[in-house]
């Protein structure tokens, strides 16, 4: 068995992995991002919010990874 | 088509593809283990994989040629409802940011394989392992399948694969090729490979979004092009924005198909490859280049319309290939199918090790050889590996391509029913053995019933047509459809809550549990549980 005192202290619980919750609920909010206008570059809105919300997800995840780790 | 067209295509395809089969065979002595034959070094590769080479493999992992070849066909066909591949993947990270690093430091700890090794340590019971190893195992068959897929529609636009046996012998030279380095190099083939799947797709990709819509005139004209094309089609969920009857299909699909997608045994087996959570960690925040890469390959789907691709016969998942066809010049449209074959052998050789570890670990040291060395348990897995890809490629050649990709929607049905005993059982033992395995044969039966009562007029399907079920079935007075993996998971669930607390009343003993708080937190260099003897308990 493992000895006791192995990883005994060590928690993932953190008040930063609730920022994480923003990348997952996000693009599920199709009442958001369910239009043509406006456009960028040509991309309906439809299409180029939700290329955003990848950049979204990333600064996320990294932040939450950086104060936790 | 005439494959005397092809001719350079042809060459730089075979050339590419034998030289990554090369790398192949040579990983077996990459990160020299002092001996294979163990199901930690041929299943795993030694667990011990850095940042790097878990972000090619994860990535090889998830993203696969299916993906390049589907996803885009999905837009080309029905318009925004295909783009679900975008959130969907924004979606996944988190979870397993969140969830799955559990699941490495426990399996770290109990030098766990599989996800159904967890199962049976957590809950002590070797039928809820054997439940979620079978669907682990049945979810992933017709995945493998649909990787030859992507294989397929590059040899057809090659002119180089129809009907008959004759045309299926390069597909069938492929998959041989590949079974025969898997068997010797286990995980280290496709990690070894992934590098290079990667760099080829990167470079198609990024030549590909710049320089087709530079030459069909620019983003403007490609979504104009799509819009005409499905405002002048008769059916009435296709377009370039959602319509009020499938949002709720966007979402449940973006978010069963994320949690589906880490219950599937190859991704656990590339978390679990890496070297410590860490490196995991870091793999969910650099992952996501991917999904900008999957969000531009799908509008390939709009690129295809606005130059008027057209499918060869009937098969969708061809025009990918046809545009680059009809796009580029000869020699690179040969490295772009190169990458989308390569692509394939990746996942294909993953996915295999993982269905070969779930039949290895929780069937045939559970039930046949529970004394197994660890010598045994490599050689069984490397011999059912094999008896997979058999499996994968009688698939193809037996079955209407169509309906394997039905059977793929079927998997993701099936593996989320596994959801409530990995996912929910890493946070807590609240459940009871019973109720799980009530409410995976709620969620597995109901599932199935949704899925066979959907319907698909355009392909011709009365039955399995697709994974949009109509809420009108369920008597509500309404257009709309929902995921059917999302009601039948919905099932399980309370079915699960049910049966525990029935269980609990009836005093219906429980399994023990292996596992302590700790566990799901330990990290490299952590003392192991090793040896743990799982055939004394029940």
């Amino acid at each position: 068995m493992t000895t006791p005192e192995s990883g005994q202290d060590r928690t993932d619980r953190s008040p930063w992995n609730w920022l994480l919750f923003v990348p997952i609920v996000l693009p599920l909010l199709t009442f958001l991002f369910n239009a043509d206008e406006p456009r960028l570059a040509g991309f309906p809105l439809f299409y180029w919010l939700q290329l955003a919300f990848i950049v979204v997800g990333v600064a996320c995840t990294t932040i939450v990874y950086r104060m936790t780790k | 088509m005439n494959p005397g067209e092809h001719v350079t295509e042809i060459v730089i395809f075979t050339v590419l593809f034998l030289v990554v089969s090369g790398m192949g065979f040579v990983a077996a002595r990459w990160r020299r283990p002092q001996d294979l034959a163990s199901l930690n070094e041929w299943g795993l590769g030694g667990r011990n994989f850095g940042s790097w080479i878990t972000w090619f493999l994860v990535g090889g992992d998830l993203y696969t040629a299916y993906t390049f070849v589907a996803v885009p066909a999905l837009l080309f066909g029905a318009g925004a409802t295909g783009f679900f591949a975008v959130p969907y993947t924004v979606i996944v990270y988190p979870l397993v940011f969140l969830i799955l690093i559990r699941l490495w430091s426990v399996s770290h700890v109990h030098s766990l394989v599989t996800p159904a090794d967890f199962v049976r340590v957590r809950f002590g019971s070797p039928t809820l392992a054997l439940l979620v190893a079978i669907t682990g195992i049945v979810a992933t068959m017709p995945y493998i399948a649909l990787q030859l897929i992507g294989i397929e529609a590059v040899l057809k636009t090659m002119g180089i694969a129809g009907s008959g046996f004759l045309s299926d012998l390069p597909l069938i030279i492929a998959f041989v090729i590949l079974a025969a380095y898997t068997y010797q190099s286990g995980l280290r083939a496709p990690a070894l490979i992934a590098f290079v799947k990667d760099i080829l797709i990167y470079l198609v990709i990024l030549v590909a979004i710049i320089y087709i819509p530079a030459r069909l005139g620019g983003w403007e004209v490609i979504f104009g092009r799509a819009q005409e094309k499905f405002a002048a089609t008769p059916a009435q969920g296709d377009g370039i924005l959602l319509n009020a009857n499938n949002q709720l299909q966007y979402f449940t699909l973006a978010l069963g198909s994320a949690l589906a997608l880490f219950l599937y045994p190859h991704s656990i087996t590339g978390v679990l490859a890496s070297k410590n959570r860490n490196v995991i960690k870091r793999n969910m925040s650099a992952l996501p280049a991917y999904s900008l890469l999957l969000g531009l390959i799908a509008l390939l789907g709009y690129m295809a319309i606005a130059a008027g691709v057209k499918p060869i016969g009937t098969d969708n998942n061809t025009v990918v290939p046809v545009l680059f066809d009809q796009m580029f010049p000869d020699w690179f449209a040969g490295i772009a199918f190169a990458a989308v074959g390569i692509g394939a052998l990746v996942p294909a050789a993953i996915m295999s090790i993982a269905a070969a570890n779930l039949f290895t670990r929780n069937i045939y040291r559970e039930y046949i050889n529970p004394q197994a060395t660890d010598a045994q348990e490599a050689g069984v897995s490397k011999l059912t590996s094999l008896v997979v890809k058999v499996g994968a490629v009688l698939f193809i050649l037996l079955i209407d391509p169509q309906f394997s990709i039905d059977l793929q929607l079927i998997g993701g049905v099936i593996i989320l029913q596994t959801l409530p005993s990995v996912a929910i059982g890493l946070f807590t033992r609240w459940f009871h053995k019973a109720g799980l395995i009530a409410g995976w044969v709620a969620g597995m039966g109901g599932g199935l019933i949704l899925l066979y009562n959907i319907s698909n007029p355009a392909i011709k399907h009365a039955h399995f047509g697709g994974s949009a079920f109509p809420l009108a079935k369920l008597g509500l007075d309404t257009k709309m459809t929902i995921y059917a993996g999302f009601l039948a998971l919905l099932l399980n669930l309370i079915v699960a809550v049910a049966g525990t607390l029935i269980a609990r009343a009836a005093k219906v003993p429980d399994g023990p549990d292996g596992t302590r708080p700790d566990h799901f937190t330990a990290d490299e260099g952590d003392p192991r549980v090793k040896d743990l003897d799982l055939s004394s308990s029940t």
